[in-house]
């Protein structure tokens, strides 16, 4: 086990074998994308029934609760590659948790976004800055400082150090988030979703949700792959081969 | 189903503009974080194809 997992790191620690190996996950990753973004939206929009309290608004939830999970998903990944990289020196690591950054920060936008449209006719307000609405703005920050201080150093490397450094102190703010609902009295509800309990939800509304959930992480590891491979060939692009991919 | 028409559907009975609203800016997003891998991959392999053959050319002269 630990020997694979040395090998599996790597390799994945090679720019030449993650280009070559993603260039077959693609069109997989596009297809399931975009089936279960249909197959999601299809029962979500049109067979779910509509909520008894909150009526058809409720099928904001379809991307508010995904996009929301996966914005906080993505920087403890961007995090953890950042750490890999200020550890172990791994380049992949640090092209990863840069490409993560601008991602990740386009998701937060969606759930902040599609929140305060969905707090209109829900809350009678667009906007309250109340615990988790604020954490979640705190996050959005977070990714633009990410971003900043990657493109802010005079060379590339301390400009992904410090970066790395930021995520790993941003993480503090990820279970505040979480907790937000609980700890604080909030105007937003409570965690739809628990992994320790029976979800309340009934299943016609429920299954649409988890499809979409499973599908928002597939389009993102997409993006993710997508956006490496611009880095790899980018930064390789004096190499061999990547000069044999130029010109074939 | 839960609709009984495609005008109903649109409506969201009364909810209609938050729905879209919502449904429409994501996919704005969406579209660029997809664009945005796709153009920078075609912009950086005819980029990077001109600046090897411009040194290959240079590599003869000399």
């Amino acid at each position: 086990m630990w020997q694979w997992l040395k090998r599996l790191y790597h390799r994945l620690g090679s720019p030449k074998w993650f280009y070559e190996i993603t260039a077959k996950w693609i069109p997989w990753l596009a297809i399931i994308s975009v089936v279960g973004c249909v197959t999601g939206l299809v029962l979500g929009l049109l067979y779910a029934p509509a909520d008894y309290l909150q009526g058809n608004s409720f099928r904001i939830i379809y991307i508010h609760v995904p996009a929301a999970i996966l914005a906080q998903s993505a920087f403890m990944m961007m995090a953890i590659a950042g750490a890999v990289y200020l550890i172990w020196k791994m380049k992949m690591a640090a092209w990863v948790a840069k490409v993560i950054a601008p991602i990740g920060a386009g998701f937060c936008l969606i759930a902040l976004f599609t929140g305060a449209i969905w707090g209109k006719p829900t809350w009678g307000t667009w906007w309250v800055w109340d615990a988790r609405l604020t954490s979640m703005l705190l996050l959005l920050f977070l990714y633009f400082g990410v971003m900043a201080l990657q493109q802010a150093m005079d060379s590339e490397e301390s400009g992904f150090k410090a970066a790395a450094i930021l995520a790993l102190v941003g993480l503090v703010n990820i279970p505040i988030i979480k907790y937000s609902v609980e700890w604080w009295n909030t105007l937003h509800q409570p965690a739809t979703l628990k992994l320790t309990e029976k979800p309340s939800m009934h299943p016609d509304m429920l299954i649409p949700l988890l499809i979409m959930i499973v599908t928002t992480y597939v389009f993102f590891a997409l993006l993710v792959i997508l956006r490496t491979r611009n880095e790899i060939l980018w930064h390789e692009r004096k190499r061999s081969w990547v000069k044999d991919i130029l010109e074939p | 189903m839960e609709f009984n028409s495609f005008a109903e559907f649109i409506a969201m009975g009364g909810h209609g503009l938050y729905v879209w609203l919502s449904y429409g800016l994501t996919a704005v997003v969406i579209a660029w974080n997809v664009a945005q891998p796709v153009m920078r991959r075609r912009r950086l392999l005819k980029e990077q194809a001109q600046r090897l053959r411009r040194e290959k050319k240079h590599d003869a002269k000399a």
